[in-house]
């Protein structure tokens, strides 16, 4: 249920502005790979770029490879509306859909994928809302409205969303950025659980949270404002945060710029 | 253990909060606006109550059920029951044409036209809702009368034993109720526009981002993000556009051909509306005439506010899913 993902030579535009330029990783099944770095460095974009949600804003466009297992994500005649219903995405903020219960919202994406049991939709809500640690909590108010949850319990939500479709790669672009210490523990705690299923590419601003969830880090940095972000470096999480090679991750990781 | 009197209380202090010039003056001005409002309502209330008053006490008939409007007859017959039902069924063809379009042309504008054709369609809305009622009325009664004579007769071929689309004589002009309905949807198009398409460009981005994140179509975001989350905002659009359709006047004068007859088949020529009823009897009533028409008047008032008060349950009704709280 989990693939590899291979991107090469991938840039990617905002018109004619290029945010990123000519990354090139791999990233394992199974595990956890964090990516960080300064603000405005494109990790997000690059993030963005291996689900196709890049292209949702006008004007921006990809050039470059992204390869799932085998599959190139941006060979002719893929629909970018597939390739997000194999990766999944849970935002910085909590966005589950303000009108839908809470039981809708993970409903959402199975029914988009076609699944109108009753039986089944109910197995896989439940099955989602435990794989997110959220079922204890809400299983008495079902059919409450998501948005009445607190701020940790709408991003276990969006994740259980996420999840319920069964995703092969789970991208998550600074998930505990809005949430207090305790509700960001109990993500951190989930994310260690979900990677024994799901490749897991995380964005953070956080480095003790790259180093406590993730078995590899990636250094993303930009010359100056308005040059496009590239990868610096990426390697074992241990390594990275002990002996990099690259002296600007050691400068980033150690606070002495960024 | 002794005793102690309660320990004593600081004097209540009377705590003066700074307030400047400016803000004083604005929330008076603001304040102002609120009362002014409140002020003109109640004065059209009292107005309209008062002088139906006086023409309702001298009725003989039943001023809800008769048909026939001729107050200076002695005794004088007027009653309301066609112009309400002229003026309802003429509004509700109105919002069955123009709700689906309006809200069809707003997610168009928003989602699926390049920048460079959505501007322009805007602006011409915008234009549409700028054009006089009376040359919409000239519109109407020469233009649109004329050519919906064919689509008249397929509807009354094809659907006439729906019994509503049933003409009971084909030849007659279609001055009906069809035809104002139609064309009160072509006025209350654009405001019912204008108001969705704001409701709907205030979707936050993320809302739609998660639909699409989840694998949804263009649609499906539309479906899953947009219309739940416009839903009431799109309602409240509407009743706009209905207060303006209840109370199209001009428009209806020049095309309806009025007698007073209430008929189920609504591409007859028959019926009439209360703007209507008015602008063709003001001229030529007495001073009893008037105030009967006034009494016509005040139960369009009263059916207007009904109508409003029904959107707002609808509104509030699931306000817990309201993108509000969001």
């Amino acid at each position: 249920m989990a693939k590899r993902i291979d991107v090469s030579g991938l840039s990617a535009y905002y018109g004619t502005f290029r945010a990123i330029d000519d990354i090139s990783m791999t990233i394992e099944p199974r595990s956890v790979t964090a990516f960080i770095g300064p603000s405005g460095c494109g990790k997000s974009t690059f993030l963005r770029t291996l689900n196709r949600m890049h292209e949702v804003v006008p004007g921006a466009r990809v050039e470059g490879k992204v390869l799932l297992d085998d599959e190139n994500l941006y060979g002719s005649g893929v629909d970018p509306v597939s390739v997000r219903r194999t990766v999944g995405m849970v935002f910085q903020r909590p966005n589950p859909f303000p009108t839908m219960s809470i039981y809708d919202n993970v409903a959402a994406g199975l029914r988009l994928n076609g699944i109108r049991k009753k039986g089944e939709l109910d197995s896989i809500v439940e099955k989602s809302l435990k794989g997110a640690n959220l079922w204890n909590e809400v299983k008495d108010r079902l059919n409450k409205p998501g948005s009445g949850l607190s701020g940790g319990q709408q991003q276990r939500l969006c994740i259980a969303r996420a999840i319920a479709v069964e995703p092969q790669v789970l991208l998550m672009d600074e998930p505990c950025s809005a949430l207090d210490p305790i509700s960001t523990l109990a993500i951190e705690d989930l994310i260690g659980e979900l990677k024994t299923q799901f490749t897991i590419v995380i964005v953070t601003h956080n480095m003790q949270q790259a180093a406590r969830v993730s078995d590899r880090t990636a250094f993303f940095n930009l010359a100056a404002v308005g040059q496009p972000g590239k990868l610096i470096e990426i390697d074992e999480t241990e390594r990275i945060f002990s002996n990099p090679t690259v002296q600007a991750t050691e400068d980033y990781i150690s606070g002495r710029f960024g | 253990m002794t005793t102690t009197a309660p320990p004593p209380t600081a004097p209540p202090q009377k705590t003066r909060t700074v307030t400047r010039p400016g803000d004083r003056i604005f929330s008076g001005l603001s304040r102002g606006s609120g009362i002014f409002l409140l002020v003109v309502m109640a004065a059209i209330a009292i107005f309209l109550t008062y002088r139906a008053v006086q023409a309702i006490s001298k009725d003989h008939g039943n001023f809800l059920t008769t048909f026939e409007w001729n107050a200076s007859l002695n005794p004088p017959v007027f009653g309301v029951a066609v112009l309400a039902y002229g003026t309802v069924v003429s509004s509700i063809i109105a919002m069955l044409i123009a709700v689906p379009i309006a809200v069809g042309i707003a997610l168009f504008i928003t989602h699926y036209a390049p920048r460079r054709l959505g501007g322009p369609i805007a602006y011409v809305i915008d234009l549409l809702a700028a054009v006089p009622s009376i040359v919409y009325g000239l519109w109407g009664a020469l233009f649109l009368v004329p050519h919906l004579r064919g689509l008249n007769l397929w509807l009354d071929k094809y659907f006439g034993w729906t019994y509503i689309f049933h003409k009971q004589d084909p030849n007659s002009a279609p001055r009906s109720l069809f035809t104002v309905g139609i064309l009160l949807a072509i006025m209350i198009l654009p405001i019912i526009t204008n108001v969705s398409r704001e409701v709907i460009r205030q979707v936050p981005r993320m809302h739609e981002e998660a639909a699409l994140a989840l694998g949804a179509t263009r649609w499906e975001v539309i479906r899953l993000s947009v219309l739940p989350f416009a839903r009431s905002g799109i309602i409240s659009a509407s009743m706009l556009g209905l207060g303006r359709a209840l109370g199209e006047t001009m428009a209806v004068a020049t095309v309806l051909s009025a007698s007073p007859q209430l008929s189920g088949h609504i591409l007859d020529p028959l019926g009439g509306t209360f703007s209507q009823n008015i602008v063709a009897k003001f001229g030529e009533a007495d001073e009893f005439g008037r105030d009967a028409l006034i009494a016509s008047g005040l139960v369009l008032f009263i059916i207007t506010l009904l109508v409003n008060g029904a959107a707002r349950i609808i509104i509030q009704r699931r306000k817990e899913y309201s993108g509000a709280n969001a």
